[in-house]
């Protein structure tokens, strides 16, 4: 606690740490001190009586954060490499009695969790090619080449948004049965998982909304060049493009990783299987500390993920869509 | 005319383009998702048993799903998650964001910690809470419980308790995406708002009551809607948890309509299914509708 009472006063502006970036404060007016304004003025933070009050209330948030939403992932990296035993009658152990590397091993292996893990990559990478194909090659026409009729279709894509998933269910599991024209099955492949991912109004108007802002003079001039809609897509426009393909991308791959009901119905073939529809089934027959682990390995690809492209989460990417 | 003909090829090339580009998108949008909305008006009148040629029944769907007396358990069951979502999970985000928006040092951190849980698949997340809330006094909620006297509490085992289980997981799992839009939203705040509110002589309560919060109120009206409406189609966490139990207590519309597609036993009425969830996607619409109508005056 004591640190968190030297926090508090922060009378001169100080350096950013590394992880303070995703909010974009730079967006704020500095006030005649240099400091962001906040709900708190200046003066208030001087007060002896606010700033115990605001040491307490952010100190506290903070414990509360580490403890709620850290805590549990921290308690299941512990109890994954700790014997069944210990975990069951000491749950609450800080640090494990004896360690038990074998539980990862034993997860991976022998209950061949690395089958599932290797599904869930194949399935987020084809969801992840599909939503980018269809939000790009989409938001390309309808914001830039514009044929006629792409208002129509621009506003046939954003009705979906107001039909809740509830309602696809199962006439979606229906047309993956026996698809229109083709009759393809595509129940029990990974096409079938992945491809309806695509259908996401979500992402075409977002990645419109980001190519009607691209500046009009550079297509303008490339057109004027001679350039075909072809190479204006490689070349010009894709290349501008990076920030919104990176939000795309990382929403893609994580939705893809979290999805549960729909593999469920399309994957009923265990072999098949992503891990969030498979490990329910393996928990019901493991041993708890090989669960434990199984769960640690399925979680700790998303959490580098987020880790790492922090930022594209952080800054409230969906702001401008929920605002409508 | 040398202007004509320069235009040629690229209306040739204008033509192709378009079609070519919007391949994908008719595509994919048609096969997953107009053709599959459509065709959920067709089979609700529908018997379908995909052996025989689906055969047309009129409302039989619609009467059969209504004449369930399991149906008034789920709605009762769902609208109740709701109604506890709305009163432990909506509060929680805006009162994290608040707090953290006057954060000085170190916000990054907070939202980093806050969103974490919104990253781990759900599935896990329900496995690893499952153990958690083991009924056991020495489960580990019971074990927490248990140094400050209380408990041991039932969770998942008993038909009341299992409800606010299931919300608290969804709440935790959840209430980070919202943190994230709120605090997007905070940044917007004019400062010169809460200037003009101190030299009124505000202090920091008056402050977030009279600046803050109305400055969030048209997004905190439309995170309430959008909270109901996912809140409405829960699936996983009664699915996983308790799968609609005990004693039905956790029985929600979705999984209704899930059992009646898919169950092992009762399984593979599809038009009865298809009937349910158009039943609840039109409440669903009607509550917006009357929800937009009735707060458009207080949204701006």
């Amino acid at each position: 606690m004591s640190t968190l009472v030297q926090q508090t006063p922060d009378l001169q502006p100080e350096p950013e740490p590394e992880l303070s970036g995703p909010l974009p404060r730079r967006r704020r007016r500095r006030t005649a001190s240099g400091e962001t304004r906040t709900i708190t003025s200046a003066f208030e933070r001087r007060r002896p009586a606010t700033r115990i009050a605001r040491t307490l209330l952010n100190g506290g948030l903070l414990v509360f954060l580490v403890i709620a939403c850290l805590g549990p992932i921290l308690w299941l990296a512990k109890s994954a490499i700790t014997p069944t035993q210990d975990t069951l009658r000491y749950p609450l152990a800080l640090w494990p009695n004896g360690m038990d590397w074998e539980n990862l091993r034993t997860a991976w292996v022998e209950i061949d969790l690395k089958l599932y893990f290797w599904n869930t990559v194949v399935i987020a990478f084809g969801s992840w090619v599909t939503q980018m194909t269809v939000a790009v090659t989409a938001g390309y026409v309808l914001s830039i080449l514009r044929p006629p009729g792409s208002r129509v279709l621009y506003a046939l894509v954003l009705a979906t948004m107001f039909v809740p998933a509830v309602v696809l269910l199962v006439p979606l599991y229906l047309t993956v049965l026996d698809l229109p024209f083709t009759h393809w099955n595509l129940v029990n492949t990974f096409w079938g998982a992945f491809l309806p991912a695509g259908a996401s109004a979500f992402n075409v108007a977002l990645v419109k909304r980001f190519f009607d802002n691209l500046p009009r003079e550079i297509i303008d001039a490339a057109r004027v060049d001679g350039c075909g809609d072809f190479r204006l897509f490689f070349h010009i426009v894709l290349p501008m493009s990076r920030p919104v393909l990176g939000v795309v991308s990382v929403f893609a791959v994580l939705a893809a990783w979290k999805d549960f009901v729909w593999p469920l119905v399309v994957l009923p073939d265990p072999a098949k299987q992503p891990l969030s529809v498979r490990l329910p089934r393996l928990a019901a027959v493991t041993e708890l500390d090989v669960v434990l682990a199984a769960l640690l390995i399925s979680c700790a690809l998303p959490i580098v993920f987020f880790l790492v492209f922090q930022r594209l989460f952080l800054r409230g990417g969906l702001e401008g869509a929920v605002k409508g | 005319m040398t202007a004509l003909l320069a235009r040629l090829p690229r209306r040739v090339g204008s033509s192709i383009g378009p079609i070519v580009f919007l391949l994908p998108m008719l595509l994919v949008f048609g096969l997953f998702s107009w053709w599959p909305i459509v065709r959920s008006f067709v089979m609700s009148v529908q018997q379908t048993n995909l052996v025989t040629p689906a055969e047309y029944v009129g409302l039989d769907n619609f009467r059969a799903v209504l004449d369930d007396p399991l149906l008034t358990t789920a709605v009762q069951n769902t609208a109740w998650f709701a109604v506890l979502a709305l009163v432990i999970g909506y509060p929680v985000p805006l009162m994290l964001a608040v707090i953290m928006s006057d954060v000085r040092r170190a916000r990054g951190l907070y939202s980093l910690l806050a969103y974490l849980p919104v990253v781990v698949p759900p599935a896990v997340a329900v496995l690893l809470w499952r153990f958690f809330y083991d009924a056991e006094p020495t489960g580990v909620f019971n074990t927490i419980l248990g140094w400050v006297g209380l408990g041991p509490v039932p969770w998942l085992e008993d038909p009341s308790w299992a409800m606010p289980s299931l919300v608290l997981e969804a709440t935790w799992a959840a209430a980070g995406g919202t943190v994230i839009i709120y605090l997007a939203a905070l940044v917007s705040v004019p400062p010169e708002l809460y200037d003009a509110a101190e030299v009124d002589g505000a202090g920091i309560i008056a402050k977030v009551w009279h600046v803050t919060l109305p400055h969030l109120r048209g997004i905190m009206l439309i995170t309430l809607i959008l909270q109901i409406i996912g809140t409405s189609q829960v699936f996983l966490e009664p699915y996983l948890f308790t799968d609609g139990g005990p004693d039905n207590a956790t029985l929600t519309v979705l999984l209704l309509v899930y059992n009646y597609a898919f169950a092992n036993t009762t399984g593979g009425d599809y038009g009865k299914a298809t009937a349910l969830s158009l039943m609840l996607a039109g409440a669903l619409a009607v509550l917006s509708i009357v929800y937009f109508r009735v707060t458009r005056r207080w949204s701006e």
